[in-house]
C-alpha cells in the first residue's frame, strides 16, 4: 500500500465524534459546528457551566450562538437580567422563541429566580457583574446537581468549566447582508485547561457565493 | 305554541346598535331590503325592494346592514326570558321560538293564560313586543302568529285552507301553482300527494305535506347553557392579601370542579371584585394552553395582589411591553374599604378532551418542569416579570418581536406584513434606551439630514470614535396621517473603529443610537 493511501486513513482523534471518543453524549447538549472545539467533550455538558466573558464587540451573540443549536433540538432555555435583548436577532441565530424565557428585571432576589429556573431549565443564562464567591459556588452546584447548563455572562465569576471570550471582532460589510467574524478564546479548568481559540461567523458561516462579495471593513 | 317579535332585525339592530327603531329603519343585505320598521312601511317601503328604491319612498330611512349573529345575539335574552316561565324551547330562527302548548296550558290553566304570560314575561325582561300563534306544528303557528289568531287543536288543516300558497315562501313553487291555478293552500292540500310528490319533488312533497297541516316535525328543543360562574361573598371585606389568596384558592377550585362536571376546560377567564365602597373591578386573563385549577388560583391571587396592594407589575418595563390593554392593571387607587364580593367567570371554554402530549416532546415532561420553574418565578416576581418573545411585524426591531408574559395568549403588538421600512440580516442583538450621540464629519463639524435626504457633510466620527463604513440613510416615516403619534425618522447603520456596528436614527436634528449589533 502506497504511503499517501495510508495517511487517508490516519485521522486525529479529535476529529472523531464525541461518541467515538468514548464520552456520553446523553449528557451533552449540542452546540453550533463553529463552536464545537472550543468546548471540552464538544458541546455542552449538562451540569456544567460556562462562562460567557466580556471582550471586543460581538459578546452577546456569541452567547445567543452558544444557546442556539441546543435551543434548536429542543432544549428549553432562560435569560436572566439581560434587559435589551434582541429577540428578533436570537431568532435569527437559532434559538426557538417558543421555548426561551426572558426575565429582564430579576430585582435584588436574581439569585433565587437563577436558582428556581436551574430546576426547570436546560440552559440559564445569568447576567453577573462581580459577584460573591459563595452566590457562585451556589448556583453551580445547583447547575451540577440539576444536570442543567449554567452560563454566567458578564464579568468575575470565578470557577467555571470554560470561559469564552471575544478577543477579535471584524464586520464584513455594513447595514444589510453583512457578516462578522469572531475570534473567540476558551480558556478553563480540568479537559479545557489548554487554552484554544476558534473563528466563529456571525449569523452563521457565509455560503459559497457569497465569500467572493465579502470585503472586510477596516 | 310560537312566539313572534315582529320585524326582529330591525329590533334587533335598534337593541345593539342602538339604530332609532321609532323611526323609518330599513335592515339591508345584498341590496334588498330584508326587514323595516312600522314607520318605514308605513312610508311605502316593503321587503325585497331594493336599497335605492327605498330610500326614494322614505328620503330619511336608516339603513343597517344585515348581520344574522347580531340577530341571533339579541335573540338570546328573550329566550332566556321564554325559559323562564315554559320549558323546552325551540329557536326557529332569530325572532320566533317555538314550545309545546299543552305543558304551559295546562299549567297556567289555557292556552290563552300561558300565552299572555309569556308576551308578559317577554315585554318586562326585554321589552320588546312579541305575538304568540297556536296551532297545530311550526309552520301553521307561525302563520297564526302573524295573522293574530289562536287555531284550536284540529283545526289547523281548515285554518289553512284559506291562506294563501304564497305563505309556504318557496317562491319557484308558488310562482308555478299560481300559473297551474292553485292559488290557496286548501286547493293544494287537496292534490293528490303522490302526484305533488312526482310533479313537485322532495320539497314540494314536503311543503304539501305544510299545507295540510301535518307538520310533524318536532321541535329541536335547546338546551339552556349552564351557569358557569361561581361568585363568594366573603363575611368580612378582604382587605390583606394572604386572606385573598385563601378566598381565591378556593373559589379557583370551585370553579374548576363545576367545569370538570360538565366536561369543559376554560382558556379565558374574567376576575371580578366589588369593593366595599361599590366599585366593581374586573379584569380578564388569557391563557395560551387550559387553565388548571393552580393557575386560576394563581391568576386570581395575582389579581387581587395587584387590587389590594397599589404595585404595578412590570411597570419598569412598560415601553417594551407592548400587549395592550390586557396588561393594564387597573389598580391607579387602591380599593377602599377591601374586597365584598368576588366572581369568576370563564370566558372561553372548550371542552377538555384530556391532555395531548406532543409528538417530538415540545409538550412532554420538559414543557412541565419548564412551566413549574417558570410558575415559580412568576410567584416570587409577579407575572410580567417573566416573558416570551413573539415575532410579528414592524419596522423597528424592538417592535417585531413583542414580550407577552408568560402564560398569557401570545399575539403580537402588530401583525406580520410587507412592512417594507424593516431592518433586514443581521438584526441588532441589543436594544437598549436610545443614546444620544453626536455624529460629525472629519472636521468635527455636525452631519445634518436635510428633509430632502441630503446631508451636510460625510460622517466620519460617532462620539468621537472613528466610522469605517456607513450605510444610509434610509427613511422611515411612520404614522405621517397622525399628527400626534407620527415621527419621521432617518435611520443609519456605521459600523465603528472599535469593531462595533450600530443603527443609527436622525431625527429632528438629533442622532441617537437606538441599537447594537453585539
Amino acid at each position: 500500500m502506497q504511503p499517501a493511501a495510508l495517511s487517508d486513513l490516519v485521522r486525529r482523534a479529535s476529529d472523531l465524534g464525541p461518541a467515538a471518543a468514548g464520552l456520553g453524549t446523553d449528557r451533552l447538549l449540542p452546540v453550533a459546528s463553529q463552536l464545537r472545539d472550543l468546548l471540552p467533550g464538544y458541546g455542552l455538558r449538562r451540569g456544567s457551566t460556562v462562562a460567557v466573558a466580556p471582550g471586543a464587540p460581538g459578546t452577546t451573540s456569541l452567547l445567543l450562538a452558544l444557546l442556539a443549536e441546543a435551543s434548536r433540538a429542543g432544549s428549553w432555555c432562560a435569560v436572566v437580567g439581560v434587559p435589551a435583548l434582541g429577540l428578533l436577532a436570537a431568532s435569527e441565530l437559532g434559538i426557538a422563541l417558543d421555548r426561551f424565557a426572558v426575565v429582564p428585571h430579576p430585582g435584588p432576589e436574581w439569585p433565587a429566580v437563577a436558582a428556581t429556573l436551574l430546576d426547570g431549565f436546560d440552559l440559564v443564562v445569568v447576567s453577573v457583574k462581580d459577584i460573591a464567591a459563595s452566590v457562585c459556588a451556589q448556583l453551580a452546584a445547583r447547575a451540577r446537581q440539576r444536570g442543567s447548563v449554567l452560563v454566567p455572562f458578564g464579568s468575575g465569576w470565578d470557577g467555571a468549566e470554560v470561559t469564552l471570550s471575544v478577543t477579535e471582532s471584524r464586520w464584513y460589510g455594513v447595514g444589510e447582508g453583512s457578516r462578522r467574524r469572531i475570534t473567540v478564546a476558551a480558556r478553563g479548568r480540568g479537559a479545557a485547561a489548554r487554552p484554544r481559540r476558534g473563528q466563529v461567523w456571525l449569523p452563521g458561516p457565509p455560503v459559497e457565493e457569497e465569500t467572493q462579495r465579502l470585503r472586510v471593513v477596516r | 305554541m310560537l312566539v313572534w317579535c315582529p320585524d326582529w332585525p330591525v329590533i334587533a339592530a335598534g337593541i345593539v346598535d342602538g339604530a332609532p327603531a321609532a323611526g323609518p329603519v330599513a335592515v339591508v343585505g345584498d341590496n334588498r331590503v330584508i326587514a323595516c320598521s312600522p314607520s318605514a312601511r308605513a312610508a311605502g317601503v316593503r321587503r325585497n325592494l331594493r336599497k335605492r328604491d327605498a330610500q326614494a319612498r322614505c328620503p330619511e330611512l336608516v339603513v343597517v346592514p344585515d348581520d344574522p349573529a347580531r340577530d341571533a345575539r339579541a335573540f338570546e335574552p328573550v329566550v332566556a326570558a321564554v325559559e323562564e316561565v315554559v320549558a323546552g324551547v325551540a329557536v326557529v330562527r332569530p325572532g320566533v321560538c317555538a314550545f309545546t302548548a299543552r305543558g304551559p296550558a295546562r299549567y297556567f290553566g289555557t292556552e290563552e293564560a300561558a300565552a299572555e304570560r309569556v308576551v308578559e314575561q317577554i315585554a318586562v325582561e326585554c321589552a320588546v313586543e312579541a305575538q304568540i300563534g297556536v296551532a297545530d306544528g311550526t309552520f301553521a303557528a307561525l302563520l297564526a302568529a302573524r295573522l293574530g289568531r289562536h287555531v284550536p287543536a284540529g283545526r289547523t288543516a281548515a285554518f289553512l285552507a284559506e291562506l294563501p300558497v304564497s305563505a309556504l315562501e318557496r317562491p319557484a313553487l308558488v310562482g308555478l301553482l299560481d300559473r297551474l291555478g292553485v292559488r290557496t293552500l286548501g286547493a293544494f292540500a287537496a292534490l293528490n300527494p303522490a302526484d305533488v310528490l312526482a310533479r313537485f319533488g322532495l320539497d314540494g312533497a314536503l311543503a304539501h305535506r305544510l299545507a295540510a297541516g301535518k307538520d310533524d316535525r318536532p321541535l329541536a328543543v335547546r338546551s339552556p347553557p349552564p351557569d358557569l360562574e361561581v361568585e363568594e361573598r366573603p363575611e368580612e371585606p378582604i382587605e390583606r392579601v394572604d386572606v385573598a389568596a385563601f378566598a381565591a384558592r378556593a373559589l379557583a377550585e370551585r370553579l374548576h370542579e363545576k367545569l370538570a362536571a360538565y366536561g369543559l376546560a376554560c382558556t379565558r377567564l374574567a376576575i371580578t371584585a366589588v369593593t366595599a365602597d361599590g366599585r366593581e373591578l374586573h379584569r380578564e386573563w388569557r391563557h395560551d394552553g387550559i387553565l388548571t385549577a393552580t393557575a386560576i388560583a394563581d391568576r386570581t391571587r395575582w389579581q387581587l395582589d395587584g387590587w389590594l396592594s397599589t404595585r404595578v407589575y412590570g411597570s419598569r418595563d412598560r415601553r417594551r411591553l407592548a400587549v395592550g390593554e390586557e396588561s393594564q392593571l387597573s389598580n391607579k387607587n387602591k380599593p377602599a374599604g377591601g374586597i365584598v364580593l368576588l366572581r369568576l367567570a370563564p370566558e372561553g371554554v372548550l371542552a377538555q378532551v384530556g391532555l395531548q402530549p406532543g409528538l417530538w416532546g415540545e409538550a412532554g415532561a420538559e414543557r412541565d418542569r419548564a412551566h413549574r420553574a417558570m410558575h415559580r418565578v412568576q410567584g416570587l416576581l409577579g407575572p410580567e416579570a417573566v416573558l416570551r418573545g413573539v415575532l410579528g411585524g414592524g419596522a423597528d426591531p424592538a417592535r417585531r418581536a413583542t414580550l407577552v408574559p408568560w402564560g398569557e395568549e401570545y399575539v403580537p403588538a402588530s401583525p406580520d406584513g410587507p412592512w417594507p421600512d424593516r431592518l433586514l440580516s443581521p438584526f441588532p442583538v441589543l436594544l437598549p434606551a436610545p443614546v444620544a450621540v453626536e455624529v460629525t464629519d472629519l472636521a468635527g463639524v455636525p452631519v445634518a439630514v436635510s428633509g430632502r435626504l441630503a446631508l451636510s457633510g460625510i460622517p466620519a466620527l460617532v462620539s468621537g470614535v472613528p466610522i469605517l463604513a456607513w450605510t444610509g440613510p434610509f427613511p422611515l416615516d411612520e404614522r405621517w396621517w397622525d399628527v400626534r403619534r407620527g415621527r419621521a425618522r432617518v435611520r443609519f447603520q456605521v459600523v465603528l473603529g472599535d469593531g462595533r456596528q450600530l443603527l443609527l436614527e436622525h431625527h429632528r436634528a438629533t442622532w441617537s443610537a437606538v441599537a447594537d449589533f453585539d
